[in-house]
């Protein structure tokens, strides 16, 4: 369309364009604002708290180091992954190549969709009395990855059957078409081709990983030292915040562990989406 | 010349609907045979009958027999074999989102060739074949999507050549190409003859009269008219046949 008039009088004469762009830019201002201001709030509050010892190998009350619960957090999502990854994309495999839309594939459906709706600290409950109590794990980071690895396995699901649902069919057609098999045609064209998708869904299961606190106070317990093994009680970085927030006495530490979990939450996004392009660009070249 | 298909009393299900009615029809070694009809008269349910693509479709059945170098290819054959046999090519150029090479290589490492030295020279061969190797042999290892449309399709051809079939099916292969790249293929297709057996859909008649040798005339599901294509197209035998090539309908 050709605008010959200038714009002040397309507004006059449209006013109520006029109100619906300026609506729009209050919205598009308003979530900016909101969100810098969270980010901005927390690491100027936060920044200042930093110190070395801050930093050190050992907690004590002197210091309510960070360093145990970076570790803690680290081995809390690589767990969590290597338990829930394996299953959730060998369901989404099996729901989107070979089901067939039967009573059985509508349980696991919904049974997925419930999963996904559940409170953290149902799974952490969950996890309390099987993990912990009912196999004796005791509170440890095992009890709480594997309680978490439920938790996170519908996203895994639901992202991977999208990506896999995307792949277009003349992919499988042409490879079928060639003589491959219905496992080679899965896993040397359906699945890279469904990677990035499948990436997503790590990176939004990750997030909720380093989030969760309920579920892992009942699962991981909060002892405050760099754990040795898995057995072991160890807090991730959110239950650290909890804690030191609720105890009351370090409020400001408590806004320096935001920004290390607000940090660590970018790199690994930077990290996934680096993996990605990677993961994607090695066929091309 | 040697029939390299027969087709006896061939009948086709998807489900309750029958797609294909009493087909009978022998496909001759190292010839070109057309299917033409309009949309929805069998010629590609029956294209995909030939290397058994249809297997894939739920609740398709078929009767009767096909037979290929006197083999019922749907009495316990190997279907992974026989796709191996008898290559096909899409309507849309669809290319692996891979290299070029690797798009090449995947059927046959599919079948067990792992020697890179060996897979260097079938990939040379297979885009010598399919007349490719002058525009892509610099940037075998760029991405097969970011060539063009005609080029694409040319690489699917060579795909399809790699693993050393005896039987090129294609599925309107020229459809989604310019006139350019149309001409492009069909003078490859006439090359490929020498070679291979070749049964090709096409909804344009031109095309079927430029390359084939033989045609065969498809109506909801039957086979009106097969014949050599200078006397289909010349003295057709059925008045339907006539109608259709004349362009009263379809």
């Amino acid at each position: 369309m050709f605008r010959t008039k200038p714009k002040s009088t397309f507004y006059k004469s449209h006013p109520l364009s006029l109100l619906i762009k300026i609506l729009v830019w209050a919205a598009i201002f308003i979530t900016a604002f909101v969100l810098l201001f969270i980010i901005a709030y927390i690491f100027v509050k936060g920044i200042r708290h930093f110190s070395l010892d801050f930093f050190s190998l050992h907690y004590n009350s002197e210091n309510v180091s960070v360093l145990p619960s970076i570790i803690t957090t680290i081995y809390m999502i690589f767990i969590s992954l290597l338990a829930s990854l394996p299953f959730g994309i060998g369901c989404a495999i099996y729901l989107t190549e070979y089901a067939k839309e039967t009573r059985f594939v509508k349980y696991i459906r919904v049974t997925t969709e419930t999963l996904s709706g559940i409170p953290s600290i149902v799974y952490g409950l969950f996890g309390m009395l099987f993990f912990v109590t009912y196999l004796k794990w005791g509170f440890s980071i095992l009890a709480g990855s594997f309680t978490l690895s439920i938790m996170i396995l519908p996203l895994i699901i639901r992202s991977a059957e999208e990506a896999i649902i995307a792949v277009p069919d003349t992919f499988r057609e042409a490879s079928f078409g060639l003589g491959a098999g219905k496992l080679r045609t899965i896993f040397k064209i359906v699945l890279p081709s469904a990677m990035p998708g499948i990436f997503a869904g790590i990176i939004l299961a990750i997030g909720r990983i380093v989030g969760e606190s309920a579920a892992l106070i009942y699962t991981a317990g909060t002892v405050a030292k760099i754990p040795v093994s898995g057995m072991d009680s160890a807090r991730t970085l959110s239950v650290h915040m909890y804690a030191l927030s609720s105890e009351g006495l370090n409020t400001d530490k408590a806004y320096a562990t935001a920004v290390v979990l607000v940090a660590l939450v970018i790199l690994i996004n930077l990290l996934a989406t680096t993996i990605t392009k990677k993961v994607g660009n090695k066929q091309y070249e | 010349m040697n029939d390299k298909y027969q087709i006896t009393d061939l009948n086709l299900f998807y489900g309750d609907f029958q797609a294909l009615t009493d087909v009978n029809m022998n496909i001759k070694e190292n010839q070109i045979t057309a299917f033409i009809g309009p949309s929805g008269c069998g010629k590609s349910t029956l294209l995909k009958t030939l290397n058994r693509m249809n297997d894939l479709i739920d609740g398709c059945h078929i009767t009767g027999k096909v037979l290929l170098d006197g083999v019922d290819i749907y009495d316990n054959y190997d279907v992974n074999l026989l796709r191996k046999n008898v290559g096909m090519v899409f309507q849309k150029p669809n290319p692996f989102p891979m290299s070029i090479y690797d798009n090449i290589a995947y059927g046959p490492r599919t079948h067990g060739i792992r020697k890179k030295a060996l897979l260097d020279d079938i990939v040379e061969e297979s885009l010598h074949k399919a007349a490719i190797w002058d525009e892509v042999k610099d940037r075998l290892k760029r991405n097969a999507l970011s060539v063009s449309g005609g080029q694409q399709q040319r690489i699917c051809i060579a795909r399809a050549l790699a693993v050393g079939p005896e039987v090129l099916l294609m599925d309107e292969p020229t459809s989604a190409l310019d006139p350019i790249s149309t001409n492009k293929i069909e003078d490859l297709i006439l090359d490929l003859k020498k070679y291979y057996t070749i049964v090709i859909v096409t909804h344009n008649m031109q095309q079927a009269t430029r390359i084939s040798d033989a045609t065969a005339f498809f109506l909801l599901g039957e086979i009106i008219e097969f014949d050599s294509t200078s006397s289909l197209f010349s003295m057709p035998k059925d008045k339907r046949t006539e109608d259709y090539i004349t362009g009263r309908f379809g």
